[in-house]
């Protein structure tokens, strides 16, 4: 798969406190704990649906979905 | 019947104070019922919808407070009135006006207390009050009219000192002016003099709110005027948001606390009355000021050389001006109806140098000028 | 959706402890907005005292953070001074409906047209976890440290009996919900109330033993019902669990329309 067609998902490492949600929630557990702040784990896993990013209290998740299915999407 | 001079009215102290708002450009009245202040929400009740103005009763004291400051800083010039318990409940929010430098007017129509005291009953014990009501230090302009046109006069002058110094001004008047009917001639409206708060002149972003400027007032947008900005209670910077640094907050409390009075000389309005050749010196205020001038004149009538210092502005204090008629006296009368909330400011002004023989009442009657002459008299 | 656009960055991080759910509904809120498309310069937001309270600060646009319970007493007077102005009030449980429980029932009653948004975590968070109007009965807090002797108030409820035109409740958990109702909310003529559950962990959950945010937003998916289904179940059946839905929908008259009616009898005289 190309790494283009798949969403991408950032972490602010500045605004991240670790409380935990996005991890927990994500349906297809792209996201893991690290030592201070979220970290992307499987990339590859992630079907965009932004349910870290909306549920971040901490406006410290971007999802930016691949230009294909941001179109679909609209 | 047709009136000869159709400026001329009779008119109680509550609406004067009404119908100076309007002149003034107020357009925006929220209150609550309470005696004795009632007839100034009435008549703006009355008034305000047929100037294009708003006039809302809110549920208590604190909201009409809160909805005259959120009104102002809509780009509205915005009045509540009330009397002694509405003026305690006023205060927290008075202190937001100052902290945040909201201008607003409020009136006080003073009457007995403490507590529910004496509703129907003059007063003139909220002086202090007026000065040191709210929490932490701020300066604070008060005025105090003696007659219905001075009312009108006062109420004007009270917002114009508010936009002016962006800040809330109090007008302390008292039952007796309110419920006092007096003819009076009222100026033609292009002879009145509107101050209006002076807004920023530099694009946006370039604006910052609290600015240290020379002049110590910075320039005030409205909300909804392109000029997104914060404000709050907390202690700020000049940018208006809040902070913990001591130099800044320091600052920015000094400032609102200097801009008051570096124009105290603009802002102090007394009035003397048979000040020449005396040996007495009556300093009198609100309602008390027309029992003084009387019993100045019958004193004077009597061979006894009294003066009358009439104080039109409470805070900033007239300190300056008492302390220079009082160099030509040798004793100073201090009637009110207060147990001397005003009489130990005097004695600060004049450093003790002299006696301030008191006169004071707090059962709601107000004090005669004969009581006042048997003072003077000594 | 960029929500840098609508913040302001350089008071980024917020104060919300790790896990508090008032950064949930600040998104939400600032998606409903961008979706609207208001310019930010039309938009008010007003608060009192408290942790939702700081949310003015975070936001670009007129912010006017006020004293405890009184955010209602001011946006009225921003409101009627400029009609044009989308005034929005965010406030806790304790701003709202304890010190400013009467500001709330009367602009309610006045159906002015402002959107409440409301952040219940159940406690007073800013102060440190003392009981809140709708800390549920025998719950604990700093203040109640053998329970909460008090019954607690159902903001929802309280807003629809006083006259709102528009009540919802959701919670932070259900954020679809939540951007549904806040726009039906933002859009609604009169005063309009979301009620929005949000975890505190830090004191109610701690005090209470309910875990973390993560814990505490699990609990939010497990035990909400809807305002339908919660009309078929017995009261014990409904212990601890969360309602939501639209209390209140309705198109009436807002304040302004009929104060319009007083202006023109009053030049009729």
């Amino acid at each position: 798969m190309d790494l283009k067609d798949i969403p991408e998902v950032k972490i602010n490492t500045d605004w991240c406190k670790s409380c935990g949600i996005c991890v927990a929630f994500c349906p297809r557990k792209v996201l893991e704990m690290g030592m201070f702040y979220a970290q992307v784990a499987h990339p590859e896993a992630c079907s965009g649906c932004k349910m870290c990013e909306n549920l971040c209290p901490d406006f410290a998740i971007t999802v930016t979905l691949p230009v294909k299915t941001a179109e679909k999407v609209k | 019947m047709e009136k000869s001079n159709p400026n001329v009215y009779m008119m109680q102290g509550n609406t004067a104070c009404a119908e100076g708002a309007i002149a003034a450009g107020c357009r925006f009245f929220a209150g609550y019922p309470i005696t004795p202040s009632t007839e100034i929400a009435e008549v703006l009740a009355y008034r305000l919808p047929q100037v294009g103005g708003n006039f809302i009763q809110m549920e208590d004291e604190i909201a009409a407070m809160g909805a005259v400051i959120g009104a102002s800083l809509g780009g509205v010039k915005a009045m509540t009135a009330t009397s002694g318990p509405g003026f305690s409940l006023k205060q927290e929010n008075i202190g937001f006006a100052a902290m945040a430098e909201i201008p607003v007017v409020v009136v006080d129509v003073q009457r007995g207390g403490p507590s529910t005291g004496l509703p129907t009953h003059v007063s003139q014990s909220d002086m202090m009050q007026a000065r040191w009501g709210t929490h932490g230090d701020h300066g604070i302009i008060a005025l105090c009219p003696s007659t219905v046109r001075e009312t009108y006069d006062l109420t004007i002058r009270a917002f114009n000192l508010s936009e002016q110094f962006r800040t809330p001004v109090l007008l302390m008047t008292d039952e007796i002016i309110a419920h006092l009917n007096e003819k009076i001639e009222l100026p033609e409206p292009s002879t009145i003099k509107i101050i209006n708060r002076q807004k920023p002149t530099v694009p946006p972003e370039k604006y910052v709110p609290y600015a240290m400027t020379d002049t110590d007032i910075p320039p005030m947008a409205n909300f909804g005027e392109g000029y997104r900005y914060h404000v709050t209670g907390l202690a700020h910077d000049e940018t208006g948001f809040p902070t913990n640094d001591p130099a800044k907050i320091e600052e920015q409390l000094l400032r609102i606390n200097r801009k008051i009075e570096r124009y105290r000389d603009e802002i102090v309005e007394v009035e003397e009355f048979a000040t020449e050749k005396m040996e007495v010196l009556v300093i009198a205020y609100g309602a008390t000021a027309r029992s003084a001038k009387k019993a100045v004149q019958l004193a004077r009538e009597n061979g006894r050389r009294a003066g009358l210092l009439k104080l039109k502005t409470i805070w900033p204090f007239p300190e300056k001006e008492i302390a220079q008629l009082a160099q030509k006296v040798s004793r100073i009368v201090v009637p009110e109806l207060n147990l001397g909330q005003i009489a130990h400011e005097v004695e600060w002004a004049t450093c003790r140098a002299l006696p301030v023989v008191r006169v004071n009442r707090i059962n709601g009657e107000p004090i005669t000028p004969h009581e006042i002459l048997q003072a003077i008299v000594g | 959706m960029d929500y840098l656009y609508y913040l302001r960055q350089s008071k980024m991080p917020h104060i919300w402890c790790d896990g508090c759910g008032h950064g949930i509904v600040l998104k939400s809120l600032l998606r409903v907005i961008d979706k609207l498309g208001w310019d930010k310069n039309d938009v008010a937001v007003v608060s009192g005292i408290g942790c939702s309270s700081r949310t003015p600060g975070y936001v670009d646009f007129n912010t006017l953070h006020t004293t405890h319970g009184r955010a209602l007493a001011f946006a009225t007077g921003l409101k009627i001074a400029k009609p044009q102005l989308h005034v929005i009030v965010v406030t806790g449980d304790g701003d709202a409906v304890a010190i400013g429980g009467n500001h709330f029932i009367h602009a309610a009653r006045r159906n002015i047209d402002i959107s409440v948004i409301i952040y219940n975590n159940y406690i007073y968070g800013m102060t440190g976890g003392q009981v809140s109007p709708t800390t549920p009965t025998m719950k604990k807090a700093t203040t109640t440290p053998f329970g909460n002797p008090d019954a607690p108030f159902d903001i929802s409820r309280l807003a629809a009996a006083a006259g709102a035109a528009y009540v919802a409740r959701t919670t932070v958990y259900h954020y679809a919900r939540m951007d549904l109702y806040i726009e039906q909310a933002l859009t609604k003529k009169g005063f309009s109330v979301v009620e929005v559950l949000s975890p505190c962990p830090t004191s109610y959950g701690k005090l209470n033993k309910l875990g973390n945010g993560v814990d505490m937003l699990m609990y939010q998916k497990e035990n909400t019902v809807s305002l339908e289904k919660a009309a078929q179940l017995t009261p014990e059946e409904l212990e601890n669990k969360i309602v939501v839905g639209v209390f209140v929908d309705k198109e009436q008259a807002d304040y302004q329309e009929h104060y319009q009616k007083v202006v023109q009898k009053s030049h009729n005289v």
